[in-house]
């Protein structure tokens, strides 16, 4: 099985990979954008985005989505950080999982816009990775874990 | 200027600790080159023809004393003994050893310095005027707003992997000296209809491979809004600036395909989520920003009575007469005067300083200048605050250490890249053209006659030399493994902004300086009385030029 960071720790996958050729995606898979439309019902879905498919076709079914997973096929294609705040912006409040190439140096960031949960391409060092995510305990500007910027609470 | 709290440092050691360790983890070969690549740019760390580069930010061009002597002493212990001033206002080091940059880290943060993204496709150090908070023409000072951009812009978790690299400069004076026409984002301080001063924003200029001049995006924002305003923009390249191809991911070719009507709309869009949420600038931060660039204590001078007295010392003594007709301007402070120091002396790499050179710079400022400085994006050196009645000293001790060049805004005050001497991205060498073209036009009654003159060189299509913003510009091509040279004419980055056109096909190395002639001399027998060259070449077009500069010898 697939291991994971999740808030801070090393889990176990629970769900089934995406498998964008299959017409009936079982209840626990997750879904390519087209699947997730085509979902008759959606709630407790998962569903991944690619880099270019931005989230707006999610936003009137945020509360029923479960997992969230933005796909990251390569670690410099930023495109998926802007993805994660704007949908945590409008209130999504499931799982938020990047998936893919990023590498443990970009952890920080990318819990910064929103993400909750990691799944690197290579689980081999995720003890090591997690040390990543304490890189820094301050910040200048709001993003998702801290709405505030640093001018609204310097002492 | 600003001073760093104790968030502001914790920042910057959190940023040390994290790149020292990534750096061993690269050199443990835990971390392949290609994702070490953008970790170590955005830490200004280039791997170069000959060794690392690492360039250093400072921010808007403001440094202190301390700052200048911690450089000098840096350039002494981990490089050669001196630094090079970039077109961004940056400090670079041409020598140092990978597995020493973290040191050099750690020691900048002792003065509240860093490397943080002067490299890397993300927000790179805003720029603004050399001569913010003394310049008799500015409307309000621009680098409490270049500062919170600073702020704002550093570590940002949402565009630190953005399509391409991005630029952000910030004017507030009549005259644009910050060239905001040839920014990513260019902000002007503006007063609306009511008086009130705001901003106005413009997008999608560049230098590089396709040059464009920006194009305003919104002609006043109320200052509180900045910060919103600048994520929805970046929010918006972010999601869509091509990343299929390096060469058209800046943001000046998505506002081109999109028209910037719709590219505003887009914005909008995304700002109507953003607006008055929690990053709207305060007050309270407004005047807390404002408060690090307040007067220094300027003392109650008779401006006449200062002037009468320069003039006995100009009489007395006609090179430093010209000294502070071409290197000094008016301050907005009686009996004050900002001096520029030139990096253009012939025989040495423009912009270059060495370790002696930046330890007499700490003492000159603290001596004359309030302690501080500026770098400009000229590539020269700014005492902001000098009192007129120690000008003659200042001068003295500037002539002593060849830092006195009369040459400011002349033509042999060349704006150059380092180029193919050191730059693993340059085709062409650009050092060598400098140097042969100030050695050619030696004599400053020649130069001074000329007027006003901008002459800018760069050694490959990115532009760091501006060469497209040059009245004269000058870019190194390679043909077929050759070095050759392109020159185009009629650049402009004021207000009234153009882009140099090209005037034919290129010129080898050694034939450049006679070129450079013809054209000048084009210019002297066209020119009405006192035209400065770029009204000549508008009002004449290029041909006469053309013509001159590829005639056959007789």
């Amino acid at each position: 099985m697939r291991r994971l960071i999740k808030h801070g720790s090393i889990i176990v996958d629970r769900w089934q990979e995406i498998d964008p050729d299959c017409s009936a995606p079982a209840h626990d898979q997750i879904c390519s954008l087209g699947q997730w439309q085509a979902l008759t019902d959606k709630t407790g879905s998962a569903v991944q985005l690619e880099p270019g498919q931005e989230p707006a076709p999610l936003y009137s079914a945020l509360e029923d989505i479960q997992l969230l997973v933005i796909h990251f096929p390569i670690f410099t294609d930023g495109r998926g950080f802007s993805y994660a705040r704007e949908v945590r912006e409008r209130g999504y409040q499931g799982e938020l999982r990047a998936s893919g190439h990023f590498i443990r140096d970009q952890l920080t960031y990318l819990q910064r816009c929103g993400f909750d949960a990691f799944q690197m391409a290579d689980d081999s060092s995720l003890e090591a990775a997690l040390t990543s995510l304490r890189d820094f305990t301050e910040h200048y500007q709001a993003a998702i874990d801290q709405p505030l910027p640093l001018f609204r609470r310097r002492s | 200027m600003y001073v760093y709290d104790q968030h502001d440092q914790t920042i910057i050691d959190e940023r040390v600790a994290q790149f020292r360790d990534q750096t061993m983890r690269f050199m443990a070969g835990e971390i392949s080159d290609g994702e070490f690549l953008p970790l170590r740019l955005q830490n200004g760390l280039y791997l170069q023809r000959l060794a690392p580069m690492l360039r250093i930010a400072v921010p808007y061009g403001l440094l202190s004393s301390r700052q200048l002597r911690k450089l000098a002493s840096i350039s002494r212990t981990y490089d050669k003994g001196y630094v090079h001033i970039s077109t961004r206002q940056n400090v670079q080091l041409n020598w140092p050893m990978l597995e020493e940059v973290p040191d050099i880290l750690a020691e900048l943060s002792t003065v509240q310095m860093h490397a943080i993204q002067t490299s890397g496709n993300c927000i790179r150090n805003t720029t603004t005027d050399q001569f913010a908070g003394v310049a008799s023409d500015e409307l309000e000072d621009p680098r409490p707003y270049c500062e919170i951009i600073r702020q704002w812009s550093t570590l940002h978790p949402e565009f630190a992997f953005l399509p391409r690299k991005f630029k952000i400069a910030v004017c507030g004076s009549a005259q644009d000296r910050a060239a905001i026409h040839y920014h990513d984002i260019g902000i002007e301080l503006v007063s609306n209809d009511g008086g009130e001063i705001g901003l106005k924003i413009l997008v999608g200029g560049g230098l590089g491979r396709t040059p464009a001049i920006g194009s305003v995006i919104c002609e006043w924002l109320n200052k509180k809004h900045l910060l919103t305003y600048l994520e929805s923009i970046l929010r918006v390249y972010n999601q869509h600036g091509r990343r299929d191809n390096k060469y058209k991911a800046r943001i000046k070719i998505l506002v081109k395909a999109m028209g910037i009507d719709a590219f505003r709309q887009a914005v909008a869009q995304q700002w109507t989520a953003l607006k008055d949420g929690p990053s709207t600038l305060t007050e309270e931060e407004i005047i807390r920003a404002q408060s690090f660039f307040s007067d220094p204590s300027y003392l109650t001078i008779d401006g006449a009575l200062a002037a009468s007295d320069l003039e006995r010392d100009r009489v007395r003594d006609p090179i430093f007469a010209n000294w502070i007709t071409r290197n000094t301007q008016s301050h907005r402070i009686p009996g004050y005067r900002a001096v520029t120091l030139s990096l253009k002396a012939t025989g040495f790499a423009p912009g270059d300083i060495t370790a002696e050179q930046l330890e007499l710079l700490a003492e000159l400022a603290d001596l004359y200048s309030f302690g501080e400085i500026r770098s400009t994006h000229q590539q020269n050196i700014v005492l902001g605050d000098v009192q007129i009645s120690t000008l003659y000293a200042l001068w003295q001790r500037l002539q002593a250490a060849g830092l006195a060049t009369p040459n400011i805004g002349y033509l042999t005050d060349i704006i150059c890249c380092p180029g193919g001497d050191y730059c693993s991205l340059a085709n062409a060498k650009s050092l060598p053209i400098a140097e042969a073209i100030q050695t050619r036009f030696e004599n400053l009654d020649y130069v001074y006659d000329l007027g006003p003159l901008e002459l800018n060189i760069s050694g490959c299509m990115n532009a760091c030399g501006h060469h497209h913003v040059g009245q004269i510009g000058i870019l190194g091509v390679d043909k077929k493994g050759q070095e050759f040279y392109q020159i185009c004419l009629g650049g402009n980055q004021a207000k009234d902004a153009s882009i140099g056109k090209i005037l034919g096909p290129s010129f080898k190395q050694q034939d450049v300086p006679e070129v450079i002639d013809r054209i000048l001399s084009t210019y002297v027998s066209l020119r009405q009385e006192d035209e400065p060259f770029l009204d000549t070449y508008r009002r004449v077009g290029i041909d006469p030029f053309k013509e001159r500069a590829y005639a056959q010898a007789d």
